[in-house]
């Protein structure tokens, strides 16, 4: 699993937090991640979609995404501040971070539930 | 409770929060630290839970669909009321006015994503104690209101009793002025006024020391002693005793009574004076002028033990129109910005300058404002003129038995030798005796009038030997009584008999009373041939005497004085 996806020591601190809710802990930020993006994608206005980034920078930061949680945080500037060229561009990396995070996230999954 | 307790215990926490994934971590987080947690995914049911709940700390998200975090800290702080319930907003905000916003919402701090457990507890910890500071705070603040409307309260029912008590006085009687706070009672401020059963004035002007309920609890017994012992007749001196024995008993150390008695006679014009502690009062004569100063000459009351009290007098002639005045420090200690006292002679100017005597208090009072530029509260002053005595009418005493069982066929004899004179004042008892006689009550004034007289006439003249004569001015006045004092204490024989004989006559009876000395008697018809102004201040007794009961001779060369009372059947 490579460390400039998801910063390994979060995931272990928050392992030993929620012990045996840690595997809904994991499904649940999927679930919510989903819903995330669509929003990102959805968005009708600058409002919801910066709402959109800033939540799902709030989530990935609590979950170790690191390097998700930043270019949420670009993309929340970037709506709030401008210029708005590249936003399109910003948006698809997310995509394929989040991409890269889930498939991580979800081996994270098998390797508690076969614990 | 100890510390201990108090960071265990556990909170009821509300987390709003929009993120699921979040909100999990969080709810576990804070649960896993020992609170109850309540979660809501937007404001709305944040607050709704709220009202519901009523959680102790609320962790909010700022931005959240439905309702944002910031009008539901508006809310919850509303709801709330008085108690601080803390608001921690949940934010990676970063910008400056998004933070400013949270706490103008009423946000008592922040916690930044990603969440730290450790942070957090320490938060919420800290918000706890504000919590519960605030609500000690609270509790106190209900509790001092509490403590003062109950003072205020305890006032007020202290006040209505010794008003019930102040009132049995003569503060109203027609020649007396005065001006004093409603609530000078609990500025330790006293004034009692009532007439004697032979019709004289006594009237306290009294200090106590300190403020509010201690300095007025001492008013009651005083006033009690003061309008009992007044009532039975009993002179200024036993009064005096009776007082500060009582006051040095029931007092606490430190704790006294500045006291100015005063007993009038409007009958024999003269004022008796005891000032222990107080400013001096002043006696103004009828046309203006140089006020007399009735000067403290005594500690005040409750200070001495009852054998080291000093109950002596001063007595002076009055004339008819001459007024006594006489004020609390609230007057003479009353300080201007420079802390500069008003003081004694700046009231005398004031009291010199009076040429109306009904405007003397207003210019007492406009000269202290003029002082210092604001009134105070704790001033009184007191007024009474001399007048002819019939211009008086004490109120008649009320009796509370039935007069069934008086006894109308009796006679009795007392010897009163040396040492009793000395300190005993045998009157007030032999006038109670008295006063069992139905038929002598509608004269009972007289009856003590007389009784007085020739008691201190037998005192005074015959056993001490003093020569009335001494008294035809001021000056003889003072000395008389300062020779009277010496000669009493160094009393060594000497004796006074009194014999009282009741016996019924026809449907009513006669009182017969007889006083006797061991002096040297005086010439009577002398005496008695005497012009009424060539008597002045010494012969007034006499004619007094003669006056006031139905007949009056002397005899044995003037050492034994014999005097009728008689009254008819009652209806």
């Amino acid at each position: 699993m490579s460390d400039s996806h998801i910063d390994r020591e979060v995931l272990s601190d928050l392992q030993e937090v929620m012990e045996d809710g840690y595997l809904q802990l994991l499904e649940t930020f999927l679930e919510d991640s989903e819903k995330r993006l669509s929003q990102l994608h959805e968005a009708k206005s600058a409002d919801e979609l910066a709402h959109a980034a800033h939540s799902f920078k709030g989530s990935s930061s609590n979950m170790g995404a690191v390097a998700l949680a930043e270019l949420c945080r670009q993309l929340e500037d970037r709506v709030n501040q401008g210029p708005l060229q590249g936003i399109e561009d910003l948006i698809n990396q997310i995509d394929r971070e989040y991409s890269a995070v889930r498939a991580l996230y979800r081996a994270e999954c098998q390797r508690v539930s076969s614990e | 409770m100890s510390q201990f307790a108090h960071d265990l215990e556990a909170l009821t926490v509300l987390i709003a929060e929009d993120g699921a994934a979040d909100r999990l971590l969080l709810a576990t987080i804070v649960r896993k630290q020992g609170h109850q947690v309540l979660t809501a995914e937007n404001g709305e049911q944040a607050v709704a839970l709220f009202a519901q709940q009523r959680p102790s700390l609320v962790l909010l998200d700022a931005l959240m669909p439905v309702m944002d975090g910031f009008e539901a800290a508006r809310q919850i702080k509303a709801l709330a009321g008085e108690a601080l319930v803390p608001i921690i907003f949940l934010t990676s905000l970063s910008e400056e006015h998004a933070l400013v916003r949270c706490l103008e919402a009423g946000g008592d701090d922040f916690l930044a994503k990603p969440y730290s457990p450790v942070i957090l507890a320490a938060k919420i910890k800290a918000m706890d104690r504000l919590r519960r500071l605030q609500a000690t705070v609270l509790e106190q603040r209900d509790q001092i209101a509490r403590h003062h409307n109950h003072l205020l309260n305890e006032q007020r029912v202290a006040k209505a009793v010794f008003d019930q008590v102040a009132h049995a006085g003569c503060l109203s009687a027609s020649n007396i002025r005065y001006l004093q706070s409603p609530y000078a009672l609990f500025n330790g401020d006293l004034l009692l006024a009532a007439f004697t059963p032979a019709g004289d004035m006594h009237v306290l002007l009294g200090d106590f020391t300190g403020h509010g309920l201690p300095a007025a609890v001492g008013a009651m017994p005083l006033a009690e002693v003061f309008y009992g012992m007044t009532a039975k007749g009993y002179g200024l001196a036993e009064t005096l005793r009776e007082m500060n024995a009582k006051l040095k008993r029931i007092l606490p150390v430190g704790m006294f009574c500045c006291a100015l008695l005063l007993n009038l006679s409007f009958q024999r014009r003269v004022v008796e004076v005891w000032n222990g502690g107080m400013p001096d009062g002043y006696l103004l004569p009828a046309g203006g002028g140089e006020p007399l100063p009735l000067i403290s000459r005594h500690l005040p009351l409750g200070v001495l033990a009852p054998e080291r009290f000093n109950d002596t007098t001063e007595v002076l002639p009055l004339a008819l129109g001459e007024r006594l005045f006489l004020l609390s420090d609230g007057v003479v200690d009353t300080s201007d910005e420079h802390d500069q006292l008003f003081g004694v002679e700046r009231l005398r100017r004031v009291l010199s300058a009076n040429r109306q005597p009904a405007l003397l208090f207003e210019e007492v009072l406009q000269a202290l404002e003029q002082f210092r530029g604001r009134s105070r509260d704790d001033v009184s002053l007191l007024d009474i003129e001399v007048v002819e005595p019939q211009v008086l009418s004490p109120p008649p005493v009320i009796y509370s038995d039935s007069g069934q069982s008086s006894p109308l066929d009796w006679s009795l004899q007392f010897e009163f030798r040396a040492e009793t004179l000395k300190r005993f004042n045998p009157l007030p008892y032999l006038l109670q005796l008295l006063q069992e006689i139905h038929g002598l009550r509608a004269q009972g004034g007289a009856l003590h009038s007389v009784l007085t007289e020739l008691y201190s006439n037998a005192l005074e003249h015959g056993v001490l030997g003093l020569d009335s004569a001494l008294k035809r001015d001021a000056q003889g006045f003072a000395a008389y009584y300062q020779v009277r004092n010496e000669r009493l204490q160094a009393l060594c024989d000497g004796f006074i008999r009194v014999s009282l004989r009741v016996e019924p006559d026809r449907q009513g009876g006669r009182l017969i009373i007889e006083v006797e000395d061991s002096g040297q008697g005086f010439n009577v018809s002398k005496v008695l041939a005497r012009s009424v102004s060539e008597q002045g201040l010494c012969g007034r007794g006499l004619n007094l005497v003669r006056r006031l009961s139905r007949r009056a001779e002397w005899a044995d060369e003037g050492r034994r004085a014999c005097v009728e009372f008689a009254w008819e059947a009652l209806a």
